[in-house]
């Protein structure tokens, strides 16, 4: 069937972002797979605002070049991307925002006028203008709104998609997809939805983009659930809180970007030492620095894997959808408890914020039954017993008849403070006996996956949600596509496999000095060719499509 | 239980002569009167920095977090997060508390969440061998300032009656009755507790004979402790710095929600979180 995208653009404040959500819905509503991706710069009010929302009869992960719908609130959006608009394509405009357009024009400052509602509302009029020009049923416009704005707000939004409706004619219908409808979520929200799924007891975070909407969706989610969801003063507060709260045998996870997790390394190295369950999400934006706070990139898989002092184990996953995002994000945390280590869950602005159809069951177990204790000696009870796996049966602070000691100095069994050679080096094997327990354990999971290319010669390697973009220009083509999704400890033996019978291996990622590359290298595993993007904006398939073609 | 059960086998390293092992003693007696009122040994934890304060965390046989340089309070909050039974005691330094870690001081007492906090103020970084801290006179000579510091102290009873500390007292090492008597009024306060204790440090900064020649007692029976004006003033007598008599006792008390209090207020009762997801994702379809 085909495939479909509408580009929505306006000056930042004038619902850009609702008005995404509302066409996703709406394409996911007539059985359709979708891919939204949304593009603001940092600020709050003016800046050029949009959102791509791309569907298809079969999944997809990226935009493309071409867009068969513009919708332009405002003059720059026309004049930023008419020139992206397909052949046949069409602009559906507001007439008293837009001057110079050609296309179907409606008069929005009108109909908000007469209809006495909120100015905000042009973003609805203008996604019910578009529903009518593209075909989309009546009953399924009014039933997508009825879900996605608050009973509040809804009858002025209803009356001002209806005019907006009125004003405009149908010019084709948009075929209907194969599929039951999907939700589309979030990056962000599957993979809050994830940790959930993985027993989140409390989530702590500071705002930072691409990680806020974490925060604000759980916030939400709290109201309803017995989730405790705190905003502290800084990161370095975040992770405390969490490891406190995980020495009392609750679950928790923060999620931050580059620079709040350099506030938290200090503390990643006091989960390591104190064996201290965490699981941390770092969603990457562009730096040095405050960088480019609203754009994507891959820079911090070095970092992830680097961070803190001392040398201890810790689990570092990169999902590249929604799907993905919410799996790993389970497994992540669950892991942690497991191996009582610190995990990373690695994404990037654009997984964040971007929108996926998803088609995970939340009823359905994803990780491995927690396996109780036993029977645990408390007199005394050693918090940091040396065992040949190197995890010591855990009990937590205010567990009847055990004195639990959790110490960030080097410590005996008991976790008291000790600095004699032997104590030191069996407690540093012992941590590290973890890593390969941890390693072991992942040996159950797919963490490297294979798209396609059992006869190919060639492999393309990418990672996070680079990866959509590969296996949609890769379609087609004689490649396999690898995705490690383990990328700490790294999953050896499942990437020699992925990689057998190649002559040439490609690597693909969103930074400047191929990390995932480097973190290959040390594994043994050698590229022949790479493609790295570093300006902040992800691939869309036909610019994936080319530079492969280039080194393919 | 008796209180010197309270010790563990962890060899003592403090210099003879140190105001802890005064805090010490008064802590292992306070726990061990918990303990035989009836709150269960295991529902106590101690959170300490990084410093010779910290080491109560191995001498004390109690729960623990040995935690990080300045880092007591975000572990405490979230420990009495996590499980509001807890009684959360922490020992901070004051190189730890109002240096590294101050702004964590000033959320917890914004914040009132229920924990006791002892601020060992030896008014020098003890463990790393005589610095200045935040609370060390102007002109003081330490080794990183050895033309002295050319900066006045801050005033922490003052600071944390205006950040908003429920509960607030001085103590000194060498008046161990009334330390006693300090620490277990402020583990009894329902709210943040913030008792500041005059540690001397026997190797780096002995102040036995100033502090014996100038504190004196707030009369508890006398003093009005739920006034902020009177406790401000009792705070400012003495600044840190300049020569005068300085108050010991409690300076203020007052009750408020804390923290977790209402916190428990807001949590749903709801505790199926698939069947949250499920409805979620339905209504996105
Ligand atoms: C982040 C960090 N910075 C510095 C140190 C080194 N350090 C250890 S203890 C200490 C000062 C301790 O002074 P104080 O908190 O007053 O405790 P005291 O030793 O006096 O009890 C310092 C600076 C550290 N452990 N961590
Ligand atoms: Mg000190």
């Amino acid at each position: 069937m085909q495939e479909f995208s509408v580009l929505i653009g306006g000056r930042a404040g004038e619902g850009i972002n609702k008005a995404s959500a509302i066409l996703n819905h709406l394409m996911a509503r007539l059985g359709r797979y979708v891919y939204m991706y949304y593009d603001y710069p940092s600020l709050i009010r003016g800046g050029h605002n949009f959102a791509v929302v791309r569907s298809a009869g079969r999944p997809v992960w990226t935009h493309r070049d071409r867009v068969d719908v513009i919708l332009a609130l405002d003059q720059k959006t026309v004049d930023q991307h008419l020139s992206e608009l397909a052949e046949g394509g069409v602009v559906v405009y507001d007439t008293s925002a837009v001057k110079q357009a050609e296309g179907i024009g409606v008069d929005l400052d009108a109909i908000v006028r007469e209809e006495k509602a909120p100015v905000i509302t042009r973003n609805s009029g203008l996604v019910g203008a578009f529903c009518r020009v593209a075909g989309i049923p009546w009953e399924v416009v009014d039933g997508v709104f009825r879900e996605e704005v608050p009973p509040k707000y809804l009858d002025a939004n209803l009356r001002v998609v209806r005019r907006a409706w009125d004003a405009v004619e149908e010019r084709g219908r948009i075929e209907r997809g194969p599929m039951k409808p999907l939700p589309v979520l979030t990056g962000n929200e599957a993979i809050a939805l994830g940790l959930v799924k993985g027993g989140l007891d409390a989530y702590i975070a500071y705002p930072m983009t691409p990680t806020s909407n974490i925060l604000h969706f759980l916030a939400g989610f709290a109201g309803s659930s017995a989730l405790t969801v705190v905003h502290p003063e800084s990161e370095i507060a975040v992770i405390l809180m969490a490891l406190g709260a995980a020495a009392a045998g609750k679950r928790a996870a923060v999620g931050t970007s580059g620079g709040g997790f350099c506030l938290m390394t200090e503390a990643l190295s006091l989960a390591g030492q104190a064996e201290l369950p965490v699981a941390i999400v770092l969603g990457q934006r562009p730096g040095p620095s405050t960088g480019l706070p609203t754009y994507s990139c891959q820079t911090e898989l070095l970092f992830a894997r680097h961070a803190g002092q001392g040398e201890f184990p810790r689990l570092v996953v990169a999902p590249a959808d929604a799907d993905e995002a919410y799996l790993w994000s389970a497994r992540a945390l669950d892991l942690a408890w497991r191996f009582q280590v610190p995990a990373i869950v690695l994404a990037d602005k654009t997984l964040c914020e971007g929108g996926y159809s998803c088609s995970f069951d939340p009823a359905t177990e994803v990780v491995a039954p927690p396996e109780p204790p036993g029977d645990v000696p408390r007199d005394p009870y050693l918090r940091y017993r040396v065992t040949a796996n190197g995890v010591s049966p855990m009990l937590s602070i205010g567990t009847p008849g055990a004195v639990v000691k959790v110490n960030s100095y080097e410590h005996d069994e008991a976790g008291i403070t000790i600095e004699d050679p032997e104590t030191t080096v069996a407690m540093q094997e012992k941590r590290l006996r973890k890593g390969a327990a941890l390693a072991e354990a992942l040996a159950a999971y797919e963490t490297v996956a294979v798209y396609g290319g059992t006869d190919a010669r060639v492999g393309v390697v990418s990672w996070g949600s680079t990866v959509g973009a590969v296996r949609e220009a890769a379609a087609g083509l004689p490649v396999r596509v690898i995705q490690p999704i383990v990328l700490e400890p790294f999953p050896v033996e499942a990437f020699r496999r992925a990689v057998d019978g190649l002559d040439r291996v490609v690597v693909v990622e969103e930074n400047q000095t191929g990390q995932l590359e480097q973190l290959m290298r040390v594994h043994g595993f050698s590229a022949g060719a790479r493609v790295h993007r570093f300006d902040g904006r992800p691939f869309t398939v036909e610019e994936m499509a080319a530079r492969l073609a280039e080194v393919v | 239980m008796e209180s010197k059960d309270l010790i563990t086998s962890a060899a003592n390293t403090w210099c003879p002569g140190c105001g802890n092992f005064a805090i010490e003693h008064a802590l292992k007696d306070v726990v061990a009167g918990l303990v035989a009122d009836g709150t269960p040994l295991e529902k106590i934890v101690l959170v300490t920095g990084i410093g010779c304060h910290g080491k109560m965390a191995d001498y004390l046989g109690v729960n623990s977090f040995y935690a990080i340089h300045g880092r007591t309070l975000p572990v405490a909050t979230g420990l009495k997060l996590a499980n509001p039974d807890l009684t959360v005691l922490a020992c901070a330094g004051d190189g730890d508390c109002y240096g590294e870690g101050l702004e964590h001081l000033l959320f917890a007492a914004k914040r009132n969440v229920d924990v006791t906090l002892l601020v060992h103020d030896n008014r020098v970084y003890g463990l790393t061998t005589g610095q200045y801290t935040p609370t060390s006179p102007l002109g003081f000579s330490g080794r990183s300032t050895p033309q002295g510091t050319p900066e006045y102290p801050f005033n922490p009873v003052e600071l944390m009656i205006a950040a908003g500390a429920t509960w607030v007292g001085r103590g000194y090492s060498r008046r161990l009755s009334q330390l006693r008597e300090l620490i277990r009024a402020a583990v009894g306060h329902r709210g943040f507790s913030f008792l500041e204790v005059f540690q001397v440090c026997a190797t780096f900064y002995n102040q036995t004979k100033y502090y014996d020649d100038h504190v004196y007692d707030l009369e508890a029976e006398t003093f009005p402790t739920s006034d902020p004006g009177a406790a401000l003033d009792a705070a400012r007598e003495w600044d840190y710095s300049r020569e005068s008599r300085i108050p010991l006792g409690q300076f203020y008390e007052a009750i408020y929600p804390t923290l977790e209090e209402r916190l428990a207020e807001q949590r749903a009762k709801e505790t199926d979180p698939v069947g949250v997801m499920q409805r979620l994702m339905a209504e996105r379809t």
